[in-house]
């Protein structure tokens, strides 16, 4: 709550120092703006800007900061043998932030803890009042400096658009900095893990079970981490998908652009781009509770043992859901191929399909597999659709019918409840997440290629 | 009353045994006209040129010929057009057949982004012309040899036409067009994206096929149309003004208009 | 051999095959006919394999569409049970105080559990005396207190009352649990199913309008759960989000498309914006948990959490939009501005950001909606604990929609499918709304310049 009291007060002053800084300006002026280098309302916007800017940025390096600071200052006073036990520690650190919430009465644990437990309390206590009065006094003292520097000649327009750049090109680099976020925190935890687990054996191993001892006796249960049963599983699914969105997104492609009269059009088209719209948890509740179902009832019919979680329900769900996907993305490509070429066969007597057939499509190829690519690049990261509807067992089979499970299915199950963070079995789902990560990245960055040299060649 | 004169004037050069027909061809897109009353007859085995200056309705007069104005929408034509005698807006004349016995070369050239033995061979595998591989090389290559561009690319059939110069791409599509041995074939401003040397060797070319073919040619070139037609039309805003010999036309125009656009006063 | 002589076997050669071509093409013989015939037949069924996958892909929608619907329009009603309460003065208020304290803390489960006993009086075991008690949800002795609070005079007094079913009898009620199959097979024994057959005949089973499901948080009672909690999550994130990505977006956009100079940086932007775009919004997920929580220390669970980390997904849509919306406004609308002596920032802001803007508030809905719809992102950061009290702020832990669908998807009782079809009806009556205000927008306000 403290924090949105604080913004609105440096919003507050903002607002004063654009009001002040005007009315200097005007002063200034003597009335007459030509006697000003720009308009009054840039003066304000000046002073403005170096009220708030330094005061928000202060904000945000602070809150990226002050966890970590307390928690470093509360674990070089926990005792030796807490801190250099993972397990203990995350346990203990876990009771102190209870107690220094005030939620701490039941726990029985040991007077360094709720010691430890009182001093962070204190310490977040005086980290607010500490952050309020740095955050204010920043931004009182931006607006008392700026103020003093306008005079009659500033040229504040320059240096109020000056400032305008820096920010714009400040937001722009969110985008670097979001793709930096990702590539470091997948990369720190995924090394972490590998110093567990080998990468060979991660890549390569054939069996996924990723219970690892919970105490120490428990010498029994070792964990396996071999990933290429989810491989396997996620490119099952992906396949069946493909299967279903790729004919049916390039035909439907086809009869919109070429056949469709605009009536007709103009209402399949909007229908078709509902399903890009649905969210894929409805997907997911649909694939688990209407179409696998389904399956397995009419599969016990014909005699056949399909299981509840089978991989053809999730993938004809998610096959669904791509096809607006993939129709729309060749509708664009074919739409690309020169209507010269449509003419040149015409013109020899070919018909509309054998046009389509042996000039159009051959000519939009490359563009359509790329699209085909993008569509199985979003296929492999899906995760709602597989988490609801796909199974947990790491199963290697090739066989539709039975359950598999996919890299995503296995993020959400090790990382959603309750977590140990240090343990094999939580940090193997960042170096899974790497893992996706790189291969859709590759995909997109290939399909991307593929599409832009295809758009060159006929603009 | 300007009118009564022009209609009763280019309903007279009328020829023998003509291979095309036009009688009285209007045609609107959408709801503008864009061809008025046009006739005119298309003599066998020679070549024909229509002129006129850009939007007179020459090309769209030459695509109502193949009925290619069928896939734009919003096309109404009225009037008839013959081959042989027979209406080709006729309810029963298939207008895939039409097409192969009318072929078609556009303003630019447009091969198929395949090997230029595809290119070639794709109106005879369409319109199943052939029996065997053996025949259908032969006509391939014998329409290569009619665009005179056997010689050029006899030692890379398998490689993709969209690698030919500009030229040697036109006349590929002229080979294109011959595989499926068509009796007319109708070329839209052929040249007009070709270089000069490039546009010299069609026109050799478009002398040389018709000893076969009959061609109708829209050009924007009088010095094209002098070279390599006998017969010329000249359209003006969408009526035919004045069709006849070419050296009559170019020599001894009978109409006002005609002589304006040949000695260059407008166009 | 020479040139000249090898193209004079070419000529030659080629003389050969010209004459052969020259024989014509016999239109109307009966191979080509057939082969005509043959065309036509594959063009029709080229044409109706496009319709086929134009209907298989309608079809799909609508049985999603219609399964959601058939499963979900129940849980907008609730089944009451009416019953002869007798509000026990000895129970409510025994020292006849009045005091509001006293009688909200009175035991009217008890009174709930005596007027079924004494509607069901030959109940005797207490097995069954259990399953009798499960005829009446557990959240009805809250509304007898409401009534009591708000009505004291009642005390003392023998009403009859509605009071909200189990789920089980709500199951039963809807024909979800269904008599004819054997008793082993069903939630509800026999025994259970004629008490519902004796207070049917009496009348005393009862339809009615359930706006808990719209006012409730969640709850473990599939009848007192309610959508409003996560609603509530799914503001609170969405505002977050909102308030980052759209000044951040548009800045960027702003930037790229007007004052970027072609260097290597604007190169990278780009790159990135293209490729976060398409990063399964799960890998969002783990960046969230890793940064915001084990870096920042922000609470889990909370909405700011989730807003920043739906923020930086929906950044590229809301820039790529934008940039989009400014590239359309035409040149010539910079030039005059520019040719005025107004400087390139407020070209900007004065002219071409207005102009731009119907078009960057399309790209921003669509992004929302997006974000609105999300779910695998936010269960990394622990939007999915079970949180029964609505946020009262961005900081408080929370759910969205979208994972209380998951989470009731996932709960064993029956009642919860109704409620999760009904809860995915809502959010995409949300999704509807935004996207037609999208449309809308574009449409009233498109230009052709």
């Amino acid at each position: 709550m403290s924090l949105s009291f604080l913004l609105l007060a440096v919003a507050a002053l903002c607002a004063l120092s654009f009001y002040f800084g005007r009315q200097r300006a005007v002063a200034l002026s003597g009335g007459r703006h030509s006697n000003l280098h720009s308009l009054p309302a840039h003066y304000g916007a000046y002073t403005a800007a170096w009220c708030g800017i330094p005061a928000l940025f202060l904000i945000l390096i602070w809150y990226m900061f002050q966890g970590t600071v307390i928690e470093t200052l509360i674990i070089s006073d926990l005792p030796a043998e807490i801190v250099n036990d993972s397990g203990q520690l995350s346990l203990a650190l876990n009771s102190i932030s209870l107690i220094a919430a005030g939620n701490g009465e039941h726990l029985s644990v040991s007077p360094e803890i709720i010691d430890a437990g009182r001093r962070l309390g204190n310490l977040q206590t005086v980290a607010n009042v500490a952050l309020v009065v740095v955050i204010l006094s920043a931004a009182v003292l931006g607006l008392a400096v700026s103020y003093r520097k306008i005079e009659a000649e500033m040229r504040a327009r320059n240096n109020i658009e000056r400032i305008a750049r820096y920010v714009m090109i400040g937001c722009s680099a969110i985008a670097i900095l979001s793709t930096v976020g990702i590539v470091f925190s997948l990369l720190f935890e995924a090394m972490h893990f590998f110093t567990k687990v080998s990468p060979l054996e991660f890549l390569f191993g054939l069996e996924w079970s990723p219970q690892t001892a919970i105490r120490d006796d428990q010498v029994a249960s070792e964990g396996a981490f071999g990933a290429i049963p989810l491989f396997a599983g996620t490119l099952l699914i992906t396949l069946i998908a493909m299967c279903v969105a790729v004919p049916i997104g390039l035909f439907s492609a086809i009869y919109m652009g070429e056949y469709a009269s605009p009536k007709f059009r103009a209402v399949a088209k909007p229908a078709l781009e509902i399903l890009a719209g649905v969210p894929t948890v409805v997907y997911g509740f649909f694939a688990a509770l209407t179409v696998a179902p389904f399956l397995r009832d009419n599969g016990a019919v014909l005699g056949l043992d399909v299981s509840s979680e089978s991989a053809l329900a999730a993938g004809l769900v998610m096959g669904v859901m791509i096809i607006p996907f993939v129709s729309s993305l060749s509708d664009d490509v074919m739409s690309q191929v020169p209507k010269s070429l449509r003419d040149g066969s015409y013109g020899l007597g070919a018909t509309k399909s054998e046009t389509i057939r042996n000039v159009i499509f051959p000519a939009a190829l490359p563009g359509i597999v790329g699209a085909v690519l993008l569509a199985v690049s979003r296929a492999i990261g899906e995760t709602m659709i597989v988490v609801m509807a796909a199974g947990l067992a790491a199963n290697m089979t090739a066989n539709p019918l039975q359950a598999v499970t996919t890299v995503t299915v296995q993020i959400v199950t090790l990382l959603v409840g309750d977590q140990e963070f240090d343990s094999a079995k939580t940090l193997s789902a960042f170096a899974l997440g790497l893992v996706l990560f790189l291969v859709t990245l590759g995909l997109n960055v290939f399909a991307l290629k593929v599409v832009q040299k295809y758009r060159e060649k006929y603009d | 009353m300007a009118a009564v004169s022009q209609s009763a004037m280019t309903a007279e050069p009328s020829v023998e045994k003509p291979k095309m027909t036009a009688r009285n061809l209007d045609l609107f897109y959408s709801d503008n006209q864009a061809l008025f009353e046009v006739n005119l007859d298309i003599a066998e085995k020679q070549v024909t040129a229509l002129i006129g200056p850009s939007g007179c309705g020459k090309s769209t007069f030459l695509r109502c010929m193949n009925r290619m104005n069928d896939t734009i929408d919003g096309v109404t034509i009225k009037g008839d057009v013959t081959l042989d005698g027979r209406d080709i807006y006729d309810k029963r004349i298939d207008v895939v057949q039409l097409r192969a016995r009318i072929g078609m070369v556009f303003q630019k050239p447009n091969p198929f982004p395949k090997t230029i033995y595809d290119n070639v061979a794709y109106g005879p595998r369409i319109h199943g012309l052939v029996n065997s591989r053996d025949e259908l090389d032969e006509i391939v290559m014998t329409s290569l040899e009619r665009a005179g561009l056997l010689k050029e690319v006899k030692d890379r059939l398998q490689s993709p036409a969209t690698g030919l110069s500009g030229g040697q791409q036109q006349r590929l599509c002229i080979a294109r067009a011959v595989a499926v041995s068509p009796e007319v074939i109708l070329m839209d401003e052929p040249c007009s994206a070709l270089d000069p040397i490039a546009t010299a060797k069609v026109e050799e070319l478009i002398d040389e096929l018709r000893s076969n073919y009959t061609i109708v040619i829209v050009t924007h070139s009088m010095q094209q149309a002098a070279r390599v037609s006998q017969r010329t039309a000249f359209f003006h805003l969408g009526k035919l003004v004045e069709v006849g010999e070419t050296d009559q036309i170019f020599t001894n125009p009978k109409d006002e208009r005609t002589k304006g656009y040949i000695t260059g006063r407008f166009g | 051999m020479t040139d000249m002589a090898s193209l004079m076997e070419d000529r030659a050669a080629a003389k050969v095959i010209s004459d052969n071509l020259r024989k014509p093409v016999d239109w109307d013989s009966p191979k080509i006919a057939r082969n005509i015939k043959k065309r036509y037949a594959a063009e029709r069924r080229f044409k109706i394999y496009g319709l086929a996958a134009i209907f298989l892909a309608l079809t799909a929608l609508f049985v999603l569409a219609g399964s959601i619907g058939s499963k979900g329009y129940s849980a907008f009603y609730q089944t009451y049970v009416q019953l002869e309460v007798t509000f026990d003065k000895s129970v409510i208020d025994p020292d006849g105080t009045g005091d509001p304290e006293v009688i909200g803390r009175a035991n009217y489960d008890g009174l709930i559990k005596s007027a079924l006993r004494e509607r069901f009086p030959d109940v005797t075991a207490r097995r069954d005396k259990r399953n009798l008690y499960g005829i009446v949800s557990g959240g009805a002795s809250y509304d007898l207190r409401e009534r009591v609070l708000e009505n004291p005079s009642l005390i003392g007094q023998t009403r009859s009352v509605w009071l909200i079913s189990g789920d089980d009898f709500d199951m039963l009620n809807k024909g979800y649990i269904d008599p004819a199959v054997p008793e082993g097979d069903r939630r509800l024994n026999d025994q259970e199913v004629g008490w519902y057959n004796e207070l049917v005949a009496d009348g005393a089973v009862d339809k009615q309008f359930h706006a808990r499901f719209f006012t409730n948080g969640d709850s473990r009672e599939p009848e007192l759960a309610g959508i409003w909690g996560a609603a509530v999550g799914s503001f609170y994130t969405l505002i977050v989000t909102l308030a980052l990505s759209f000044p951040i977006g548009v800045l960027a956009a702003i930037y790229l498309e007007e004052f970027a100079p072609k260097n290597r940086f604007t190169q990278i932007v780009e790159v990135n914006i293209n490729n976060l775009a398409a990063v399964p919004s799960i890998v969002f997920g783990l960046l969230g948990l890793e940064v915001y929580l084990n870096v920042m220390h922000l609470p889990r669970s909370a909405p700011v959490v989730g807003g920043l980390t739906l923020a930086l997904m929906t950044l590229p849509t809301i820039i790529i939009a934008s940039r989009a919306a400014i590239k359309a406004v035409p040149p010539s609308i910079r030039q005059a501005a520019l040719g005025l002596g107004a400087s390139p920032v407020q070209t900007v802001t004065h002219h071409v950001l207005p102009l731009a803007m119907p078009g960057i508030l399309t790209g921003t809905i669509i992004g929302m909606a997006q974000a609105l719809g999300e779910t695998a992102p936010l269960l990394m950061i622990g939007m999915v604990a079970f949180i029964v009290d609505v946020p009262g702020s961005a900081l408080d832990p929370a759910t969205v929609l979208p994972v209380q669908i998951y989470l009731w998807a996932d709960s064993p009782e029956r009642a919860f499918v109704e409620k999760t079809s009904a809860a995915i009806m809502v959010l995409l009556a949300f999704l509807v709304l935004m996207n037609g205000l999208a449309v809308y927008l574009r449409k009233k306000f498109e230009r052709k310049w």
